[in-house]
């Protein structure tokens, strides 16, 4: 339960660092530590189904398509 | 002002989630649909993997439509960067792009690869038995993809082999909906034997479905990444 808690306050702040960041690299990178702080809690809930398709799209797909549009625009937000 | 509008009407949605979440029995036994599912569904369709008997079973026509949702963005992801591509084609032939990745990212692609694809085939047939199914597998498989684009940035896929896969899945989905309306009478009836649950032939239509599911999953967010990264000929 505590190992949960304190997973919940680390996604909590990475969520709000991925809003504060500049960088959008770095935005983009705590975006997938967030998706997978998510998907282990789904784990813990006993629904392992959804924590892999969150794994697999939310910390893999989705973070490697953001990169690729950041790659083709800009890196850094004005 | 604007603020304090915003903040009255942030107020009011919180009172309104509030309202809605007292009255939602949490963590009681009184749910009736999710307490059917757990008793009756393994006997009722052959799937030890409640979810999946739901997904594809009970409630296997919205999964019809959410692999529909998935092909048609597809189908405009590719319609809206195909007309990029022709201007960036000209663009790109003066520049170089022969960059090579490193060592150790080729070197570990290579090793990784084919164990990901193992992966992500055990994931979508082994679907009515372990959690997962074909979205996961899907994705896991399009992620060993993604591996080997940003491994090899001068390769692509077969872009038409691709799309004949990817048609075959669905068609074999909607087909076997179909032939559960000739045998059984309805839409996506599980019209052959239920076998013995926990085995691999076992749950009548869900593996197969699965495995079409899997395939056209996986090679429809391949085909994104590629769309995407604007490689193919």
């Amino acid at each position: 339960m505590i190992f949960q808690l304190i997973l919940i306050f680390i996604m909590i702040i990475l969520a709000v660092a991925a809003v504060i960041f500049k960088d959008l690299i770095n935005a983009v990178v705590t975006c997938a530590a967030v998706s997978l702080i998510t998907s282990i809690l789904f784990y813990f809930l006993q629904a392992p189904d959804v924590a892999m398709a969150e794994a697999a799209i939310g910390a893999g797909l989705t973070t490697a398509i953001f990169i690729i549009a950041i790659k083709k625009t800009e890196r850094y937000e004005k | 002002m604007r603020r304090i509008i915003s903040l009255i009407i942030l107020a009011v949605i919180a009172v309104g989630f509030i309202l809605t979440f007292s009255q939602i029995p949490f963590g009681k036994d009184k749910i009736d649909v999710a307490n059917y599912y757990i008793k009756k569904g393994i006997e009722e369709t052959g799937a030890v993997n409640i979810v999946t008997s739901v997904v594809l079973n009970y409630r296997g026509f919205d999964t019809l439509g959410e692999v529909t949702i998935l092909f048609v963005a597809a189908i405009g992801l590719g319609t809206v960067l195909f007309v990029e591509k022709k201007v960036k084609e000209i663009a790109s032939k003066s520049e170089d792009r022969s960059k090579r990745a490193s060592l150790i990212l080729r070197t570990g692609s290579h090793l990784l690869f084919p164990l990901i694809l193992l992966f992500g085939a055990y994931v979508f047939v082994h679907g009515h038995l372990t959690p997962g199914g074909g979205f996961q597998g899907g994705a896991i498989i399009a992620s060993g993809f993604l591996l080997m684009y940003l491994a090899f940035p001068k390769q692509s896929i077969d872009k038409k082999s691709f799309s004949v896969v990817e048609s075959l899945g669905g068609l074999i989905f909607v087909g076997i909906g179909l032939l559960g309306l000739v045998f059984s009478g309805y839409f996506l009836t599980n019209f052959l034997p239920k076998g013995i649950p926990n085995t691999i032939f076992s749950a009548g239509i869900i593996p197969i479905i699965y495995i079409a599911v899997g395939l056209k999953i996986g090679f429809e967010l391949t085909a994104i990444i590629d769309d995407l990264l604007g490689r193919s000929r």
